[in-house]
């Protein structure tokens, strides 16, 4: 397992992308299955910098594994910000047409459809947000 | 993320190499509008794009709803699998015109 702990902001994003892409790329993950973990880092990521101490920067810690047997992909996102479950946000109307669809809100409802497992905990002071993949 | 432009008889096509991520979107909305400034008709290829988050489908919506209050058209092309998905997931596959 690796850990990153890292000051949560666009350009540390990078930082957690290569990180768990090259992971992945050391365990022959296919690329459209790679495509939609590391989507799914950066909607979390991004949410931790922009929202998670309201406005100011914080730590995120981000900790990478690959289980075996099921063979998956998991990803922990911790952070120290206000105490919120994105999980319970009310997920996106994908019928309405453009003019009707309001700017946003998709990052989260992205992660939920993609992942095989999302579950969100609060313990120690920290939001906890884990995702898995089957690789 | 880079963007090439290219103008033929009022339309404009934007060829998007790269990445529309979070740090890459803001660029990618930009050409678009500027873009529709220019033409009515936007392409977009998206042949060299495997990789499009919610930033990069922001930066889209808000090129589709220009070109619907200018009465204008954007089109997406060479969409791959991957991409293909996303817009599936969250509705933009029927929103937008893919070509």
């Amino acid at each position: 397992m690796e850990d990153l702990k890292l000051q949560a902001n666009d350009e540390t994003l990078y930082t957690v992308l290569d990180t768990i892409e090259k992971h992945l790329d050391e365990n022959d993950c296919p690329a459209d299955v790679k495509a939609e973990i590391l989507i799914a880092a950066e909607e979390i990521y991004v949410n931790i910098a922009h929202y998670a101490y309201g406005g100011h920067e914080g730590e995120a810690v981000v900790q990478m594994e690959v289980c075996q047997d099921p063979k998956c992909c998991r990803v922990v996102f911790r952070d120290k910000g206000v105490p919120y479950n994105p999980l319970e946000k009310e997920d996106p109307d994908t019928s309405l047409s453009a003019m009707d669809r309001e700017i946003g809100g998709l990052g989260i409802f992205m992660v939920k459809q993609s992942m095989d497992k999302v579950e969100y905990w609060y313990e120690d002071g920290c939001n906890v947000l884990m995702i898995e993949k089957n690789l | 993320m880079t963007i090439s432009e290219t103008r033929k008889e009022g339309v404009i096509q934007l060829d998007i190499d790269g990445r529309v991520d979070t740090n890459t979107s803001p660029q990618l909305q930009r050409s678009i509008l500027q873009a529709f400034q220019k033409a009515s008709t936007v392409i977009l290829n998206l042949e060299k794009v495997e990789y499009v988050s919610s930033a990069g489908l922001r930066a889209l919506l808000i090129g589709q709803k220009t070109a619907n209050s200018k009465g204008g058209a954007m089109k997406l092309v060479h969409v791959c699998d991957a991409v293909m998905k996303v817009f599936q997931m969250t509705g933009f596959a029927t929103m937008l015109t893919i070509e």
